[in-house]
């Protein structure tokens, strides 16, 4: 049974009178994060809306020690941290309950420029947590395209609509022979808190990507930031599923569409709630364009159903 | 008690001889050459239990940086290694090492820049990384890269700065010479354990490189350039009291060799400057009064014990394995320069630049060299 809202527990690691946006998804998700890891751990956040909320040096508005590194080395400073770790606890340095470490970047740090280290650190099995908080853009230098933005999405560095299909990160993770993979998204927090406690409890590197609808990104009204979430996957536009060493189940309401017994609704409807897609929608070639995202969609659909079938 | 044992080695087997001397806990490494013995040296030492480490095999060097800026907050002691573009490729991270004041120790090999490719040493690799906020080092020999190793360490962690260890590719990476390694209780002698104020601990949550104001971050900016400058005397007390303990003695912020009477001066870096001291030698036999000033620091520059050093209205031949372009020379002639300029008029600094790409800078070659600068 998946873990109610209710039933979270009370703990916050982060802090009220942080600098987040109102309705940012990212910290709501990070809320979710700190009630499933609590406080014996270690946080690494590459530049993004993260840390231009987290607060001006010296405060901090997250509960744990938050270093800041270099844009494209998450995934070789979580592995510095965590053998770090590792040994000064064999040579004694370090007694008691060792604390989690964890990365906590968005879908540009994890697509684009950290892509390299955190395939590396995934190859090696080094001990973290990896977050991916996916809106699907660089939100925090005013929305350009990333490896994560969808299909004929508006963004600065793609005026006129993306012509290329996001990648399939959480995927590509999964094909580096890691413990866990898991998708998630932030209108479905307890799904988010088990995967979460899930891979606390699991050795090697943990790869979790939680879909941030950013109103400011996809441009919708500020307080539909969980229906937004909603839509997205009752749409298929975004499927929730994790992988235990390889072998990949889907989580509901993702299952049901999966397995055939709900049909996907239509994307248009989640479509024309963004403003991200409105010039795409307003052209002549506004249904060719809707059914190439449509296309996009049902493939992924497709792959993953027959993906999830191939076990060892 | 125990003696010091004299074996027969190379000059990367010295540095990770030297690592493991220093109980370093990680090791990130990835292989470059001709930097990669010292890498294999790490891996097999910690393999085989000779070395109670982690060695992190990354993908590249800009990660090798980052695990090693990363361990080095969570409180571990870190070394790595690497060479000429793989410095480079580090070099964004070699200023979060420096910024954030991590006490990382690195070995660079020297060896020439693509393009187009060498594989064999100049120096314009580390002098390209003189403005990250690093201190370094550069050795003439196998065991000078050893003992600078451990002293590295100690400076590095006394006062918060990151250390590299410069020497020459293949003239001192991959040459054998006698190598006297110290008992390991002389060394934990040298070396206490590394004991940072500050750690990333879940018990004090504290946020570590954040974003700053102009005016936090100005201070953390004349912090470093202050102890960068303060790091000199730190330098000769670890030199001195390395020499104490072990014996041995390669210099502190500067070498030198029959100076005092010197009226023709060269300077050089790195394994040309101990070839130099037979240069020396084939000059005093010919008449001319010659001596050797090795600036074994390089950054900071030791500017006092270089104005002190130097003899009366000596003329400085000096001799860069790098260029400084924009400039007729190289680098360490404008370094000189800058230093001497208001301070010693009396002084001549002549320039030449040679032995890029590893061209072989033999005794009577740069003997040669120096008698033909005498009329520049």
């Amino acid at each position: 049974m998946t873990t109610s809202i209710k039933q979270l527990p009370d703990i916050e690691q982060v802090l009220s009178g942080n600098g987040a946006c109102g309705g940012c998804p990212a910290t709501m998700a990070l809320r979710i994060v700190g009630k499933a890891l609590g406080s014996n751990a270690i946080m690494l956040l590459t530049p993004s809306c993260s840390v231009a909320s987290m607060g001006m040096t010296p405060k901090l508005g997250y509960n744990w020690p938050a270093i800041n590194i270099c844009f494209a080395t998450a995934g070789s400073s979580g592995s510095g941290i965590a053998h770090a770790l590792e040994i000064m606890q064999e040579k004694g340095r370090l007694q008691g309950e060792p604390p989690t470490v964890f990365c906590w970047v968005g879908d540009g740090g994890t697509y684009d420029i950290g892509f390299q280290a955190l395939s590396a650190a995934a190859e090696r099995n080094d001990n973290m947590i990896f977050f991916c908080y996916n809106n699907e853009a660089y939100s925090n230098t005013g929305v350009q395209r990333s490896g994560a933005t969808p299909r004929g999405s508006f963004t600065t560095t793609t005026p006129a609509g993306k012509r290329q299909p996001k990648k399939n990160m959480a995927l590509l993770m999964l094909e580096h022979n890691i413990p866990y993979v898991a998708t998630a998204t932030v209108a479905y927090p307890g799904d988010l808190y088990d995967k979460v406690v899930k891979a606390k409890s699991i050795p090697g590197l943990k790869y979790i990507e939680i879909l941030a609808p950013c109103y400011l990104g996809w441009q919708f009204d500020m307080p539909e930031t969980v229906q937004m979430s909603r839509m997205a996957v009752r749409s298929g536009a975004w499927l929730l599923w994790e992988a235990d060493n390889g072998k990949i189940s889907f989580n509901n309401p993702s299952s049901l569409i999966i397995s055939g017994k709900k049909d996907a609704a239509p994307v248009d409807e989640y479509l024309m709630k963004q403003g991200r897609f409105k010039r795409l929608l307003k052209g002549p070639d506004a249904d060719q364009r809707i059914a190439e995202i449509q296309g996009d969609i049902d493939r992924e659909i497709a792959f993953m159903r027959e993906r999830a079938k191939i076990t060892f | 008690m125990k003696t010091a044992q004299v074996i027969m080695d190379t000059g990367a087997r010295a540095a990770a001889l030297a690592v493991k001397s220093a109980r370093v806990d990680v090791v990130p490494g990835y292989p470059i050459t001709p930097q990669t013995s010292i890498m294999e040296a790490m891996a097999a030492m910690v393999e085989n239990g000779e070395m109670h480490a982690r060695f992190i095999p990354v993908e590249g060097e800009h990660s090798a940086m980052a695990a090693a800026v990363a361990a080095s907050a969570a409180g571990a002691r870190v070394f790595t290694a690497t060479s000429a573009n793989g410095l480079l490729y580090m070099h964004e991270v070699l200023h979060m090492a420096s910024g954030g004041r991590l006490p990382v120790v690195m070995c660079n090999v020297n060896r020439g820049i693509f393009a187009p490719w060498t594989l064999w040493a100049d120096h314009q690799d580390s002098f390209a990384q003189r403005d990250t906020g690093w201190i370094q080092y550069h050795c003439s020999s196998n065991q000078e890269v050893y003992n600078t190793i451990l002293q590295a360490f100690r400076v590095a962690e006394q006062i918060n700065i990151p250390v590299m260890v410069n020497f020459d590719g293949f003239a001192i990476s991959h040459c054998l010479m006698p190598l006297t390694l110290p008992p390991q209780e002389d060394i934990d002698r040298f070396l206490p354990p590394h004991e940072p104020e500050w750690r990333l601990d879940p018990a004090q949550p504290s946020s570590f490189s954040n974003v700053t104001n102009a005016s936090e971050y100005a201070p953390f900016r004349q912090m470093l350039s202050d102890d960068i400058m303060a790091s000199i005397p730190l330098v000769k007390q670890a030199a001195q009291e390395y020499k104490d303990i072990t014996g041995m003695w390669d210099g502190d912020t500067i070498d030198t060799y029959r100076l005092e009477d010197a009226e023709v001066v060269a300077l050089a870096v790195n394994s040309m400057a101990a070839e130099l001291r037979l240069s020396i030698d084939i000059l005093r036999q010919q008449g001319i009064k010659a001596g050797l000033l090795r600036p074994r620091l390089v950054l900071p520059f030791p500017a006092e014990d270089i104005i002190n050093a130097l003899p009366q209205n000596a003329q400085v031949m000096v001799l860069d394995r790098n260029y400084n372009f924009g400039h007729p020379g190289g680098i360490l002639a404008s370094e000189l320069k800058s230093v001497l300029f208001g301070r010693r008029n009396d002084i001549t600094v002549k320039n030449r630049v040679m032995g890029i790409g590893g061209i072989d800078l033999t005794r009577t070659y740069m003997a040669t060299e120096i008698r033909a600068m005498l009329d520049d």
